[in-house]
């Protein structure tokens, strides 16, 4: 006997008691706490911040607790609560070329001012599992050395001044905003960028890696890649000035393409652009990669049909949260619409049959 | 929670969307862009229809959800719990005693009045996406009225199949202009939507956008004049009601495939019930 499924309530609570358990895991392991997250997964939370377009390491670390390691629904958790704020306005432009540089490479010369600085990265270390670390371990502390503060020029400038790449001039023009209108097309390079920025890492990966591969090739030189502290200032009408409001780590990666020029241009190098929140390099050369590949149009280039040329296609693509959402839908109930396919299959079939049915008899 | 505002959303964000939803209403069956916000459930879940229900529900207001017709599936669950936590509003399953009624895939199968909204929960809005990948060309299509490939689509289905192969999410065409996608209900849905006493919205949180048909609105479901459209339905009566008139799901009784049939509107199977219909599977 058939009785209307009823208890959706129920069940649900009992889903969310199990996997709160479930998250906590073994009561007898100690629990994690948020700052152990915030220093020690700290690449976690930035790719949350990153993602989530939120900067703020404890709300991210909390988000990763909560999330049981899920990054993805992490993002979705801090995405949530990011458009419930109140906006109190925007931000000054931040200076990177005043950053306080933790990193700073340049993959176009050998040396340069400013100098290179490698910084805490996992680039020459050899993959190898680390069995001491499975034991908890003190950690000798790193050298240290003075360093000179102060700006620290980009290298794109120097090329610049030969007008060996395209300039890039200032603009003031407010940029759109993706948070809070549709997204329209064609976007301009600041939506794109906006877009990008906040895209899904593994998603921008693969597409800045097919134009390397040759779908949309613009071969790309890492001009610049620095990471670091800026500041954050905002003017306050009430005051008449700037105040500092606090400090973001920020990757930058700036590259140095393929030339353009034509019988009236001389060749001029071409640039990608990428700008992250916290450590995040392969976000930040993958988006200078594709951010270039979307820059066919403008730099007159032709379209090969490359997915990293696609603007309307990388960009509705892009957002993790929108992917993951509409993916994870389709375990929501369908049956209404399964029910009209089957009564409609089984009229096809139902034709079909007696169709050859009758050719038989003829 | 007091954390947050009536109904969740921020005022300036209801009149956002309350923007998008009147110009809707101004331009039956068009897309209209509106900033969707990022909502505490996925994309894909309803969160279109959970910004345009946001924005219209007031204290005194009743609210029902329904996903597969039914009130008591985990999505429709937790939509009513949300708006029960933000809004505090009153709910319930009764269609008649509902102010606004946001759903999943089916239309009820009692007549709505013009003191009721129907919410369409929307997951692609636009009926050519299929045909045309890109939103670019397709606004451009609706803008020209240039609605051939769609013809071409259907008559394709015919010539192959013998029929329109379409079976929910069939498109209609709104007051001789727009070609609509009615979201995925159950064509048999379909004849329900023109000529509605009540508003029609429907909203698309992914996608971006908010479409409408305010009261009364012709709506045509496309066909061909020697093909017309048929509203179809599993040939049974309800197992537990006995009505003949609904739309019905096909449940799996037992592992030898018995199967038996009940209406997908559990609010109206229930009171045909209560008002002593019997279907043959009824206790």
């Amino acid at each position: 006997m058939y009785v209307a499924v009823k208890g959706g309530e129920r069940a649900i609570e009992s889903a969310h008691a199990w996997l709160a358990e479930e998250r906590r895991g073994d009561t007898n392991i100690a629990e994690l706490s948020l700052p152990q997250i915030r220093e020690q997964l700290k690449l976690a939370v930035d790719r949350v911040m990153a993602e989530g377009s939120l900067y703020d390491p404890d709300l991210a670390a909390l988000a990763i607790k909560q999330s049981r390691g899920d990054l993805i629904e992490a993002i979705f958790l801090i995405r949530a609560y990011r458009t419930t704020l109140p906006r109190f306005g925007a931000s000054r432009p931040v200076d990177t070329g005043a950053m306080d540089c933790d990193r700073r490479i340049s993959a176009t010369f050998k040396d340069l001012p400013g100098g290179q600085v490698l910084g805490p990265t996992f680039d020459y270390t050899h993959r190898l599992l680390d069995f001491k670390l499975a034991a908890e371990s003190e950690v000798p502390d790193a050298p240290t050395r003075e360093v000179s503060s102060g700006a620290v020029p980009h290298v794109t400038e120097f090329l610049n001044q030969e007008e060996l790449i395209e300039s890039a001039p200032h603009d003031d023009t407010p940029p759109p905003d993706l948070t809070r209108e549709p997204l329209e097309m064609p976007a301009d390079r600041a939506l794109r960028l906006q877009a990008l920025t906040r895209a899904d890492e593994g998603f921008t990966l693969g597409l800045a890696y097919s134009t390397q591969r040759g779908y949309g090739r613009n071969h790309a030189f890492v001009g610049e890649l620095r990471i670091g502290a800026v500041t954050v200032e905002m003017d306050i009408p009430e005051l008449g000035f700037a105040v500092e409001i606090g400090e973001v780590t920020l990757t930058e990666c700036e590259t140095v393409n393929q030339f353009t020029g034509s019988k009236s241009e001389p060749p001029q190098f071409t640039r990608g652009y990428g700008l992250v929140f916290g450590q995040s390099e392969r976000k930040a050369i993958s988006m200078a990669l594709v951010d270039r590949a979307l820059r066919w149009e403008e730099l007159g280039e032709d379209y090969v049909g490359a997915p990293a040329q696609d603007t309307e296609f990388v960009l509705y693509h892009a957002d993790n949260i929108q992917a993951t959402g509409f993916l994870e839908h389709i375990k929501l109930p369908h049956y209404v619409d399964f029910q009209s396919e089957l009564e409609l299959v089984r009229k096809l079939r139902r034709e079909a049959g007696e169709e050859q049915f009758q050719e038989a008899a003829e | 929670m007091t954390e947050y505002n009536f109904a969740y959303l921020d005022e300036q964000t209801k009149r956002m969307i309350r923007r998008a939803i009147l110009k809707g209403l101004a331009i039956p069956g068009y897309q209209v862009p509106f900033a969707s916000r990022e909502m505490p459930m996925p994309y894909g879940w309803g969160t279109g229809g959970v910004q345009v229900s946001a924005a219209l529900l007031t204290p005194d207001d009743t609210f029902k959800v329904i996903d597969q017709g039914a009130d008591d599936t985990t999505n429709a669950v937790s939509i009513r719990s949300f708006f029960e936590r933000t809004a505090g509003v009153a709910t319930t399953t009764a269609t008649s005693e509902a102010s606004v009624i946001q759903t999943r895939h089916r239309i009820p199968e009692d007549a709505l009045t013009e003191n009721q909204i129907l919410v369409y929960q929307v997951p692609i809005p636009e009926p050519l996406r299929f045909l045309e990948p890109r939103e670019s060309e397709t606004r451009k299509m609706h803008s020209l009225e240039e609605y051939g490939l769609m013809h071409v689509k259907l008559y394709e289905d015919i010539s192959r199949h013998g029929h329109i192969a379409t079976s929910y999410a069939y498109p209609v065409k709104v007051e001789g202009r727009y070609v609509m996608d009615p979201s995925p209900i159950p064509k048999f849905d379909n004849p329900k939507l023109g000529n509605m006493a009540a508003i029609q919205l429907f909203g698309a949180g992914r996608e971006q956008r908010i479409y409408a048909l305010p009261p009364y609105t012709q709506v045509v479901s496309l066909d061909f004049e020697d093909h017309p459209f048929e509203a179809s339905k599993a040939d049974h009566p309800c197992g537990l009601c006995d009505a003949t008139d609904s739309y019905l799901d096909e449940v799996i009784i037992d592992d030898q495939g018995g199967r038996m049939f009940v209406c997908s509107d559990t609010d109206y199977c229930t009171a045909r019930q209560a008002a002593g219909h019997k279907g043959k599977d009824a206790a």
